[in-house]
């Protein structure tokens, strides 16, 4: 086992393993504490994939943006003397079959899948030809998407004003 | 040039989009718009024409074709043609544009639907510069029936008069009637060349593609189109019923530019033309010549002398294109585009100026545009009565003026066709016969309305000269009148040699088989015939002024007696040759009383016996199943039972919904690995 | 050296402890955190396939856009689970069980 890929087996099973803790924790603020550790991890994954604008795009956006944004509707849905703020779960039973099943047959597939493979030089840079493609070949659904993060601004102060 | 041509196409198009939208909203009613349109439009032609007088090649051609659709084994090309004619076309369409469109903003000022009428002026221009510009006989067809839309539109403009609505629906029923010959024409030749454009048809039948026999139906059958847009005998009958529209209209459209669009045409196809066709042809034109002419004689009304008159002079341009001299065909069409535009102008400021005369005497009967009601209004109109001369001498065919220049050469070609095959030689008493009388109710028309006595003294006070916006465009067409700006460089009054002759010159025809006289050899013949027509045609030409003036000036000889001594030429003159009483007669009513048997068919026997009959039978049927089958069996027993079972079913489904959003999530997750394991075992 | 089926396995992983999240947690916000996972567990999969397929960076691109969404969609989510929060007094939403009538 060399250097790296002991470094890649730590990342992943802080990723697995704060993903439980994500799903298994009884307290909201574990949860969403786990979850930041989690997208650290899926960010390090990316940096393993050659994918380092990725990354730093999921750590900005991830872990400064929407983590934030969860934190926040945490403490504007409970009393703030509520300290414990725990949660609890339900069908937990039917759940883990379900979910067990699934992660077998997806499993299954993964293994079983002659996946088509080809291998590539690590790029000097990527973000160059992220750029590229963005403004070239994928020009509309980028503007699309612009417009899609507008109305989903406007939509979430519309939803969330107090209506009187 | 490419893009100078499209621009050309597009600005009207765009002046017309605007208008009929927003028009009404702009200030003066956004006349502006049109009127720009066409002045850059204007100013683009100008330039190419600059272009082409410095390149001076008689060869230039730009042909560019786009495919348009593509439906496997049909391709369908559509292209613009930019050579020598479409620039001189061009310009000519451009120019009598701008210059009414000028004019309008004078004479139709105060109308309600103003900003409308600017905008069918801007759609005509647009389609008229498509004809000129087009490359393929599908994108002619296309802007053909547009001009012809848009004449509908402008003759029927003043629809609250029957008679304006009638003359629209009867100019475009008429023309529909050559059009649809033209269309199968252009099918003939779509069929056997695959290709609308001109130089793919050309070489087809360069290539032996048709028989003559077929070549002269299908030359014929497109020639039709022609004929009603052109208004040739039999279809004449649209044009003069089309001055029912605004003067500034009938200048534009029904005497300079669309009425010529039939012989551009006609140019454009003559190297496709067979000597049958072109005979054909040319005695078309040559009766329409002498027979419109005959009616012009004797009408009393201003548009309508003017409408005959430009009949004739069609006449005159087809008779060209008969004869081979195709290329002065279109040198007629632009000098006479000037000055019957010109006329036609005038005309409207002298209507216009009787009609305010009128209007403030609060007299709504009378006609302003029938000449027996004017007289003596040179001295009130100036400018008007001067510009109408200059035109009217052109028009006649005196020297010094364009018209003589071109009239002389189309009498020319015919002179030597009928040298080459006397059996002809009835072509040539109709061109000048035709010239002739041309020259006698032109000028009849100008004694008429300019000299002798008023009609009525108080009328008479209040005739004014009209406003310059009106006046700059007669002065503009009438200089445009004068032999030299078509023959510089050249400053031979007497010859046609010019710009004109030396960058439009006559290709050799296409049919096979060398049935035609090349360019050379019909220009040859014209060399010829060149001295003998114009001695004969000055003197005939001051022979029909000399009669007008001893008629109609001097009154030596007196208008009346004539009528009197020639009343059967003068009855039939005088109600056109009965030629729409004729249509009435043979065609109109039999069709119409063919329907009405069809309608009484239709209505009496077939309606009420079988279809209500029907009717019967279906009731009665029904009435057994509805109370049989389907109320007892279907309804209560079939349509119940679904909705009982539904009812049964459901009562016991209830209890799945929980209402819980993760419930159903997971019945979902079910699904997806029921999928799953089915993928699997199969 | 680690292939492309560990990541896909993580994927997984990923995927269904997010929808054990969605399908069993009583919170709306928990359940949000679930989403996030699930989408999280694609990325890595559109990344991965991009690693190696050739380093087609039509993945990354995908990647980019699915984080986009997930920004948008978190903050309409929240909006909603704070009006509900609003209206029902809690953010449970198995009480949230208007859907059954």
């Amino acid at each position: 086992m060399t250097g790296t890929s002991f470094i890649f087996w730590i990342v992943a099973l802080l990723t697995v393993g704060s993903a439980a803790g994500v799903v298994f924790s009884k307290n909201l603020i574990y949860s969403a504490i786990s979850l930041l550790f989690c997208l650290l991890g899926v960010a390090g994954l990316y940096v393993f994939l050659w994918a380092d604008f990725i990354a730093v795009t999921q750590i900005l956006i991830y872990v400064g943006g929407i983590l934030v944004l969860i934190i926040f509707g945490i403490m504007l849905t409970h009393r703030i003397t509520n300290v414990r703020l725990s949660h609890s779960s339900i069908q937990q039973g039917v759940g883990g079959a379900i979910v067990l099943a699934i992660f077998a047959g997806l499993s299954a597939m993964i293994l079983d899948a002659p996946w088509y493979l080809s291998s590539a030089e690590e790029p000097t840079e990527t973000v160059r030809e992220i750029g590229r493609m963005l403004m070239v070949d994928y020009l509309l659904p980028f503007e699309v998407a612009s417009i899609l993060l507008l109305a989903a601004l406007m939509g979430a102060a519309l939803l969330s004003r107090k209506v009187d | 040039m490419i893009n100078y041509g499209i621009a050309i196409l597009l600005l009207p198009l765009a002046a017309f989009v605007t208008q009929i939208f927003v028009g009404k909203r702009l200030p003066r009613n956004g006349d502006w718009v049109s009127i720009g349109a066409v002045t850059i439009t204007f100013c683009l032609s100008l330039a190419m024409f600059g272009v082409m007088l410095v390149k001076y090649d008689p060869d230039f051609v730009i042909d560019e074709a786009w495919q348009w659709f593509d439906l496997g084994s049909l391709t369908v090309h559509l292209g613009i043609l930019i050579d020598n004619v479409t620039v001189v076309m061009l310009l000519v369409v451009s120019l009598v544009s701008t210059l009414v469109h000028v004019y309008s903003t004078s004479y139709m000022e105060g109308d309600p639907r103003y900003s409308r009428y600017f905008a069918f002026l801007s759609l005509f221009t647009f389609s008229m510069n498509g004809i000129v510009l087009a490359n393929n006989l599908l994108g002619i067809y296309m802007f053909w029936e547009l001009v012809g839309l848009s004449s509908y539109l402008l003759i029927g403009f003043w629809f609250e008069k029957n008679s304006a609505s009638d003359a629209a629906k009867k100019a475009f029923l008429v023309n529909r009637v050559g059009d649809i010959g033209m269309f199968i024409g252009i099918m003939l030749f779509f069929t056997s060349t695959g290709s609308f454009l001109f130089s793919d048809v050309f070489a087809g039948v360069e290539s032996g593609l048709f028989s003559t026999e077929i070549l002269t139906i299908a030359g014929l059958c497109l020639f039709a189109g022609a004929i009603g847009k052109s208004a040739q005998f039999p279809l004449h009958v649209w044009l003069p019923d089309a001055m029912e529209g605004p003067t500034p209209v009938s200048a534009l459209i029904h005497a300079a530019t669309m009425v010529a669009a039939g012989v551009y045409f006609s140019f454009r196809l003559f190297p496709i033309f067979t000597p049958t066709a072109l005979i054909v042809i040319a005695y078309i034109g040559g009766f329409t010549a002498i027979f419109a002419s005959i009616i012009a004689v004797t009408q009393n009304d201003i548009k309508k002398v003017l409408a005959y008159s430009t009949v004739s002079q069609l006449g005159y341009m087809i008779l060209a294109v008969g004869a081979g001299a195709y290329t002065y065909g279109l040198f007629h069409l632009v000098t006479h585009a000037a000055f019957k535009a010109g006329l036609f102008l005038c005309s409207g400021s002298v209507i216009h100026a009787m009609h305010h005369a009128y209007h403030e005497l609060h007299d709504h009967e009378s006609d302003p545009q029938d000449m027996r009601n004017m007289g003596g209004m040179k001295d009130k109109m100036r400018t008007t009565y001067l510009t109408m001369l200059i035109c009217t001498v052109a028009l006649a065919g005196v020297p010094f003026t364009s018209g003589f220049l071109s009239k002389d050469a189309v009498l020319a070609g015919t002179l030597s066709l009928t040298m080459h095959h006397p059996e002809h030689f009835l072509l040539v008493v109709f061109g000048f016969g035709a010239a002739l009388l041309t020259a006698f109710y032109m000028f009849r028309l100008v004694f008429m309305t300019f000299y002798g006595e008023p009609t009525r003294r108080e009328v008479y006070d209040h005739i004014h000269e009209s406003p310059s916006p009106m006046t700059a465009p007669l002065v503009t067409l009438a200089t445009l009148s004068f032999f030299l700006f078509f023959t510089l460089p050249n400053l031979n009054p007497f010859s046609d040699h010019g710009w004109f002759t030396t960058l439009i010159q006559a290709k050799d025809s296409v049919v096979p088989g060398h049935l035609n006289p090349t360019a050379h050899e019909i220009a040859e013949g014209m060399h010829h015939a060149h001295t003998p027509a114009m001695i004969l045609s000055i003197l005939i030409a001051f022979g029909g002024i000399g009669l007008a003036i001893l008629m109609y000036l001097q009154k030596k000889i007196s208008a009346d007696d004539m009528a009197a001594r020639l009343a059967l030429p003068y009855k039939l003159s005088l109600n056109k040759f009965f030629v729409d009483e004729t249509y009435q007669r043979y065609l109109i009513n039999p069709s119409l009383a063919f329907s009405k048997v069809v309608a009484f068919l239709d209505w009496e026997l077939y309606d009420k016996y079988v279809i209500n009959g029907l009717g019967k039978v279906t009731e009665w049927f029904s009435r057994v199943v509805g109370i049989r089958w389907d109320y007892n069996v279907l309804d209560q027993q079939i349509v119940d039972g679904v909705g009982r079972s539904t009812r049964f079913f459901g009562a016991g489904l209830k209890f799945v919904q929980t209402g819980k959003v993760q419930n159903y999530l997971v019945w979902v997750l079910v699904g997806v690995i029921m999928i799953y394991v089915f993928q699997a075992v199969s | 050296m680690v292939g492309l089926n560990t990541y896909l396995i993580i994927g997984a992983i990923l995927f269904s402890l997010g929808m054990f999240g969605v399908i069993t947690r009583r919170n709306g916000v928990a359940v949000l955190m679930g989403v996030e996972l699930i989408l999280n567990a694609a990325n890595v999969n559109f990344v991965a396939f991009a690693r190696f397929g050739g380093m087609d960076f039509t993945g990354h691109v995908f990647s980019l856009f699915v984080i986009i969404l997930a920004a948008a969609e978190a903050a309409v989510a929240l909006a909603i689970i704070l009006n509900i929060f609003n209206s029902l007094g809690t953010v449970n939403i198995d009480e949230a069980n208007q859907l059954k009538q």
